[in-house]
Parts: C-alpha cells; sequence; structure tokens
C-alpha cells in the first residue's frame, strides 16, 4: 500500500474540531456554576424543614424560580461537557459513539425534568 | 513513522507514578464529576417530587431524611465542594497563577482539607440548628 499522502495531510482534522470552544464553555459554566449552585445549597438550607407548602411558596417566587432554572442549565451544559472528556479518554472502539450520544440525551433529559418541575412551580399550577 | 514499537514504558503509565497530592486531586476532581452528574437524577427527584403534589414529596422527603439518605447527601456534598473548589484551583491556573511544583502542591493538600471541613461544618451546622 503506498500513500501519496504527506504526513501533514494525514493528520488534519484529526485534532480537536471545535478549537478552544469546549474550554470556554466548561469554564463559562464553571463560574456560573459556582454562584449558582451556592444559592441553591443556601435555598435548600433554608428549605430544610419547611413543609410542602413551605417549598412550594418560595418556588413561587419569580427570584427563585429564576436562578434555579439558570442552575439548572448551566450545570448540564458543564457536565455534558465534562462527560464528553472522561468518554473521549477512556472509552475508544464501537462504546464512544453511542455513549456520546448517550451522555448528550441523559444532559438534556435532566434539564428537561428540573426546567419543568420548576416552571410548573413558578406558575403555582 | 508511527509504527516504530519499542519496549520502553509508555506515558501515562500508572505503575510508574509516585504518588503526588495534585495527582490525587486530578482523580478525585474527575470523580466527583462523575458523582455529581449521576447525582443530578437526585436533583430531578426531589424537584419533580415538589411539582407532584404532597404525596410524592412527602415520600422523596422520608427517603432524603432517612439514615442512608442523609449519609448520601454527606457524600454529595462533599463531591460538591470538592469539585467547586478543584474548579476554583482551575481558575487559579488559567490566570497563571500557583503553577511552580511546591504551591500546586499546597494548593491540592489545601483543596482536600479545605473541601473535608467546608463539608463537616456544614453537617455540624445542619445537625445543631436544623
Amino acid at each position: 500500500m503506498s500513500d501519496f499522502r504527506t504526513p501533514l495531510r494525514r493528520v488534519r482534522g484529526l485534532g480537536a474540531g471545535g478549537g478552544t470552544e469546549h474550554f470556554w464553555q466548561q469554564r463559562l459554566t464553571a463560574l456560573a456554576n459556582a454562584v449558582l449552585i451556592t444559592c441553591f445549597v443556601i435555598l435548600l438550607l433554608t428549605l430544610m424543614n419547611e413543609s410542602y407548602e413551605g417549598v412550594r411558596a418560595a418556588f413561587a417566587n419569580p427570584f427563585v424560580g429564576i436562578i434555579m432554572a439558570l442552575m439548572v442549565v448551566s450545570a448540564t451544559i458543564h457536565m455534558k461537557l465534562g462527560m464528553q472528556i472522561v468518554i473521549e479518554d477512556y472509552i475508544h472502539g464501537a462504546a464512544k459513539l453511542p455513549l456520546l450520544i448517550l451522555n448528550i440525551f441523559f444532559a438534556i433529559a435532566v434539564a428537561a425534568a428540573c426546567l419543568f418541575a420548576i416552571v410548573k412551580m413558578s406558575f403555582g399550577v | 513513522m508511527s509504527d516504530v514499537k519499542s519496549a520502553r514504558p509508555l506515558s501515562p503509565h500508572l505503575s510508574i507514578y509516585r504518588f503526588s497530592p495534585t495527582m490525587a486531586m486530578s482523580i478525585i476532581h474527575r470523580i466527583t464529576g462523575i458523582a455529581l452528574y449521576v447525582g443530578t437524577l437526585l436533583l430531578v427527584w426531589w424537584l419533580v417530587a415538589a411539582a407532584s403534589g404532597p404525596d410524592a414529596f412527602a415520600t422523596a422527603s422520608a427517603v432524603f431524611g432517612s439514615f442512608i439518605g442523609q449519609l448520601v447527601l454527606f457524600g454529595y456534598t462533599w463531591a460538591l465542594v470538592h469539585h467547586m473548589l478543584g474548579g476554583l484551583r482551575h481558575f487559579a491556573w488559567d490566570m497563571g497563577h500557583a503553577i511552580s511544583k511546591e504551591t500546586s502542591t499546597k494548593l491540592a493538600i489545601a483543596t482536600a482539607i479545605g473541601s473535608v471541613s467546608i463539608t463537616v461544618v456544614l453537617w455540624l451546622g445542619i445537625l445543631i440548628f436544623g
């Protein structure tokens, strides 16, 4: 087998496709998570001994709803990016692509379920 | 060229690496990240239960309030705090600080002590004032 392509031609396109975009999104959501998840932990501490009605009253507050929704979006993007790296580092072969797809679906499913619950409670339905 | 094989060990080769705090924190950062990933299902459960109604919420509260539930939440708190401190360490590195061998080792040890301390203080507060 003779390959007439130059070594440079053979390796082009095999690197990270998105450039620094993955890194940037990871750090951006990390910064957002640090703030938003701290807010969430404080919310949990205040709701610790609350009744069901108390929890629902808290989630009827627009500020709580917005912070919670932002946290869910930021955290699920962050965890999708992180798990993608873990898969790319350790899984090679046939399982890689299905796992990468599953990772995206899992993150979106978590986000969808959380956001639905938050919106439902925000509107008091 | 890439077909050249040699008997020399390739890096990363875990068995020939000497243990170091920065290495341990790197591995734990990844493990806590994976734990937090799976643990988001707990958040989904809690939110969906609260949105569903009093019965579903009572069930979730009972499980989270049980001994096993509290143990899981304690572990999840530590994973969260550790991963967050690890992330802040990454921010320091990104901006060019604390990269030297000595400083990064100190920072790695500080991360471990810090995450355990914050988690214990947080939960002592919950047990005392909760």
